[in-house]
């Protein structure tokens, strides 16, 4: 199949079909362990408005990885963004200097208009709570190469109110005919915005409060976050109910994986790393190769 | 015999027939009409029968015709609704009002932390059903239902 990606922009994993995703996918299995140099003298734009560790980072060794180089910044505030410069004015700047521009923003819609402002094509590594697509990509990147497909049971548990990664990932899931469990604390639950979408997809979908482990191939855990609660004690009770033990696994199928795009706080207890069914930080390795092949597409340097 | 209405025919203005039912009184908000509006007539007709469309609204205003954007305006809240131009007691001009599949412009989003509320930049929605109207934020990709979509004019 060929598919062309030259200059394409990577916003939102709704602009993307299910033979688009899987070609990425493939690419980002190809490219695993690679090293070679298909990005010499080209030069990746990071900006960084929004503190990160994980997506920077693992952009920064796929360009590398590469052989291609990158410059940027990971705090605005030393930037001219404190002058009041507006974010196209920047994106038009750093374009001239780069070859493919990779965004961060708390506002949501940023990297669609970095995209608009930019001949350069754009990368959104995470528009405040909307979309993360290449956080997307490799969640169902690590599932495939688990699991070997993407129709599989997959329970989303913690906060889905607020995680952007669940709601894109949900989408994505829907795409591949996955049946997703939604699991969260009362209050946290997953947008009635989002669960018409996915039910117009044609999704099958299960709202709970309580995991029932029994169900899931896929357990993809997110944080549950200290501010979203008024108090510290309804926040401690919620963070234990909801945290994964060895005792959790007990009625686990013996080819479920867990799944978390990190960074996690004692929603997984440590002693679980060492189980077959851990496989977060197989997951976040995996963000080098599924961005590598992102990178290498919307370049053109393969096809 | 059935009932008939009697509305005084206008000179020159604009007709607004075929307004979805229960929408009038949001066009007379989206033309600024208020009890501060100027002394020229403005009828306006609730839930009248049509052979076309079972119930309709109707608004009528003299000595006034709508700019584009008011019409486009019209067209999120009442997409059937046509606009009649009258000269000497005559229609010169009907047309339907037109939603576009994106939205350019005219409404804001109503998302508080979209980039466009920030920036320099034209909105931009797909209209993702017509009546009633809900438009998706190509920005932040976020929904607006007909409410807030009435809320803004």
């Amino acid at each position: 199949m060929d598919m062309d990606f030259r200059g394409r922009d990577i916003i939102s994993i709704r602009d993307f079909n299910r033979d688009e995703i899987e070609y990425i996918l493939d690419k980002a299995l190809e490219m695993a362990g690679e090293g070679a140099p298909l990005m010499a003298g080209r030069i990746l734009g990071l900006l960084f408005f929004e503190p990160s560790t994980r997506t920077r980072l693992s952009f920064e060794v796929a360009m590398k990885r590469l052989g291609g180089d990158v410059v940027g910044f990971s705090d605005s505030h030393l930037t001219s963004i404190t002058k009041g410069e507006s974010l196209s004015d920047t994106i038009k700047t750093v374009e001239t200097y780069t070859d493919i521009i990779v965004v961060r923003h708390s506002r949501e819609g940023a990297a669609r208009l970095a995209a608009e402002a930019s001949s350069k094509p754009v990368i959104n590594a995470g528009d405040g709570p909307n979309q993360h697509p290449t956080q997307t990509l490799l969640d169902l990147y690590t599932i495939r190469k688990e699991l070997g497909r993407l129709d599989v049971k997959v329970t989303l548990m913690g906060d889905l109110k607020y995680g952007r990664t669940v709601h894109s990932l949900a989408y994505a899931l829907a795409l591949f005919d996955a049946e997703i469990d939604l699991v969260s604390p009362p209050g946290l639950e997953m947008p009635e915005e989002v669960i018409t979408d996915l039910k117009a997809m044609g999704a099958r979908i299960n709202v709970s409060n309580k995991l029932d482990i029994s169900r899931a191939q896929v357990l993809y855990v997110t944080r549950i976050q200290k501010e979203r609660f008024p108090d510290s004690e309804e926040y401690a009770k919620v963070r234990g109910a909801y945290k994964l033990t060895m005792e959790s696994l007990h009625e686990a199928r013996e080819d479920l994986i867990i799944l978390h795009p990190l960074p996690r706080v004692q929603e997984i207890a440590s002693e679980i790393d060492g189980t077959k069914h851990a496989k977060y930080f197989d997951q976040v390795a995996n963000g080098v190769p599924v961005r590598m092949a992102v990178l290498a597409l919307v370049t053109g340097v393969v096809d | 015999m059935s009932r008939q209405i009697k509305v005084e025919r206008i000179k020159e203005g604009t007709v607004i027939d075929h307004i979805s039912c229960g929408q009038a009184l949001n066009v007379m908000r989206i033309l600024g009409i208020t009890k501060e509006y100027p002394s020229t007539a403005v009828t306006v007709a609730m839930n009248v029968s049509s052979p076309k469309s079972g119930r309709k609204d109707i608004v009528k205003i003299e000595g006034r015709e709508l700019k584009g954007d008011e019409v486009d305006k019209i067209s999120l809240i009442s997409p059937h609704a046509t606009i009649n131009i009258i000269r000497n007691s005559g229609v010169v001009e009907k047309r339907n009002v037109s939603l576009p599949v994106t939205l350019e412009g005219v409404v804001t989003c109503a998302n508080p932390n979209c980039i466009t509320r920030f920036e320099d930049t034209v909105s931009k929605f797909k209209v993702e059903r017509r009546d009633p109207i809900r438009l998706r934020c190509l920005f932040c990709e976020r929904v607006m239902e007909q409410k807030a979509v009435i809320n803004q004019f």
